[in-house]
């Protein structure tokens, strides 16, 4: 076998890369910074492969498309930031209701309104609890590296067709312009059910229709209750993290994202001072990997959340070690000049040791 | 008894829950019509939109996606680009496709999606009630409008099939009415060659389709259907305004 050639990419080539090698056939998007060298990389490289690039009159015509597309059974792709990703809840939220799989990348950038292109984590809330109309939730999965750039979008390619509702990569402006050496692996062999509820024009035998309307009498509570086994069935067996010296840790501070990379390098410098401290990283924010955080917090006592918000994540830090543990927060709400260095979290992290 | 008389194939036996009168039913049946003569059901997607129209896959035997409100163009656009050997349209209403998806249509209209739309213009929304449309006619009483249509407050009505007619990628632009046996069955040839432009892959159809909406009118169907003809068509004048085959 031979060896698979390193690439020194953006994160967002990353992500436009992975795509492709996860097959999608089809995006629509609409340039937005930080977001817009996928769309230009796929512009490029999608045709190439027969695959279709539309570059979308809005947001809201370019999630619909991901819809239509994603309604005859292939993969479909869009991406954006902030503004952007407002315009497509709507979209969104027909997908979910009509159970349609389906890869949306959010590279955030600063708010509320026009806000600014700097790297934020604001928009925590609006992925992780359903940001559109009508109690629903989608798979949600954080990167941090250039390399999980990579190989999260295979996996919310693979996850949203496994559970049928729409997945979303939710990296930042950091993430997605910052380049890294990072190595292309092959899509991943994985079992997918056949998607044989999908619009097909063949007619003759059953009629297939994607629909998100239910006026029969119980249907909708119906279909709730379904959607809540699944996300639960999501918890159970897709909850990802990832920890760091969390074993003697007497302080756990957790981190997603660019912000994780920072505290990682804060951590390590208190723990060259003898200072007991470790990181949990979610992976998945939905499903958000609450048994491991109640498992960690019964050892644990002390725990610190970073943000580039004012706090959203830690509500459901506290939600998940509230019984054990009690949770400090320190954030850093997005815009120019207020990335935190590992110096400053490590001064925080001293505070509360 | 030999059989005169039948449902196109393309469509199921079932009742429709529009009103007495309506003419979507009407326009269902002309699609289908369409339909079978090039034989194209089996090969066939429909994209439903929001309002009454949203029901099409409880009356056309074809597979369908149902559209959010004004997008079923994008959604159509999504599904022609994954699948281009299907045949696909959408099938709106005008608050639909004139008011909150005038952004759709008119891209995918000016993209030249090899699509059909068929566009029903009733001068109101009927499933909400009877609201104030983008085509309602000047001083037309409606429930948002209760003391007419007022033009100096909220402009004219859209005249859609001559608008997007302007457009370079519109390959066939037509107006049609179903009041009189006249009517209907030019409307069911015009139907036809918009779908026509599709099967031979020819771009971008759109079908305007003049229909009555006796319930939201408040009228009966008898004056309902009479209107059709001495105040839409006056204001809406029924014809091709484009047919480009060199597209």
């Amino acid at each position: 076998m031979t060896a698979l050639k390193r690439k020194f990419v953006k994160g967002n080539e990353a992500v436009a890369m992975a795509a492709i090698e996860a097959g999608v056939q089809c995006y629509f998007g609409y340039p937005i910074t930080p977001q817009s060298d996928i769309p230009e990389y796929l512009s490029r490289e999608l045709p190439k492969t027969g695959g279709t690039f539309i570059q979308v009159e809005s947001e809201i015509g370019a999630i619909n498309m991901v819809l239509g597309a994603s309604a005859c059974g292939v993969r479909a792709m869009t991406s954006s930031s902030g503004p952007g990703i407002s315009l497509k809840q709507e979209g969104i939220s027909y997908m979910a209701g009509s159970e349609l799989p389906g890869v949306i990348v959010d590279i955030m950038r600063s708010g509320p309104g026009l806000g600014g292109i700097d790297a934020s984590q604001a928009d925590y809330h609006q992925a992780t609890k359903g940001g559109g109309h009508g109690g629903y939730r989608i798979i949600v999965l954080a990167p941090n590296s250039g390399q999980e750039m990579y190989d999260l979008t295979m996996l919310a390619f693979d996850l949203s067709d496994q559970y049928r509702m729409p997945a979303m990569v939710l990296a930042d402006s950091v993430l997605g312009q910052m380049k890294e050496s990072i190595v292309p692996n092959p899509r991943p062999k994985v079992d997918l059910p056949a998607k044989d509820w999908a619009v097909r024009g063949t007619g003759g035998g059953q009629q297939n229709v994607v629909k998100s309307l239910y006026l029969g009498d119980g249907e909708m509570e119906k279909f709730h209750w379904k959607m809540h086994a699944r996300y639960q069935e999501l918890a159970d067996k897709e909850s990802r993290w990832e920890t760091f010296a969390t074993d003697d840790a007497e302080l756990i501070v957790t981190a997603f994202g660019c912000t994780s990379r920072i505290a990682r390098t804060a951590i390590e410098m208190a723990r060259a001072e003898g200072i007991k401290v470790g990181l949990m990283r979610p992976i998945t924010l939905f499903p958000f990997p609450k048994k491991a955080y109640a498992d960690l917090s019964s050892r644990c006592k002390k725990w610190l959340t970073i943000e580039l918000s004012t706090g959203q994540m830690v509500d459901d830090v506290r939600l998940a070690v509230a019984r054990d543990a009690e949770v400090e927060f320190y954030g850093r709400p997005p815009g120019a000049g207020s990335l935190p260095t590992p110096e400053e979290l490590f001064t925080q992290i001293k505070k509360f040791c | 008894m030999k059989q005169v008389f039948s449902k196109p194939v393309s469509l199921k036996d079932v009742q429709t829950h529009f009103c007495p009168g309506c003419h979507h039913g009407s326009i269902h049946r002309l699609v289908a019509e369409a339909m079978d003569s090039f034989g194209i059901a089996d090969k066939t997607i429909g994209c439903a939109s929001v309002g009454c129209s949203v029901f099409l896959y409880g009356y056309f035997n074809i597979d369908v996606v149902e559209s959010p409100h004004g997008r079923a163009p994008a959604v159509a656009t999504g599904v022609k680009r994954a699948r281009p050997d299907r045949i696909v349209f959408t099938y709106q209403g005008d608050g639909d496709l004139a008011a909150i998806g005038t952004s759709e249509i008119i891209h995918a209209a000016n993209r030249g999606e090899k699509i059909t739309v068929i566009f029903v213009n009733n001068t109101t929304y009927g499933m909400t009630g009877g609201q104030m449309a983008p085509t309602t006619m000047p001083g037309q009483k409606t429930s948002t409008s209760p003391n007419g249509r007022d033009v100096a407050n909220d402009g004219k009505p859209f005249k859609m099939a001559e608008l997007l007619s302007n457009l370079d990628g519109v390959a066939y632009s037509a107006r049609v009415a179903l009041n009189s046996p006249r009517n209907v069955l030019q409307a069911k040839k015009i139907i036809k060659n918009a779908f026509q432009y599709q099967v031979e892959g020819k771009g971008f159809a759109f079908i305007e389709a003049l229909a009555a909406c006796p319930t939201n009118w408040g009228m009966n169907p008898l004056a309902a259907n009479e209107r059709v003809g001495s105040e839409m068509i006056p204001y809406f004048p029924l014809g091709v305004f484009k047919n480009n085959e060199n597209l």
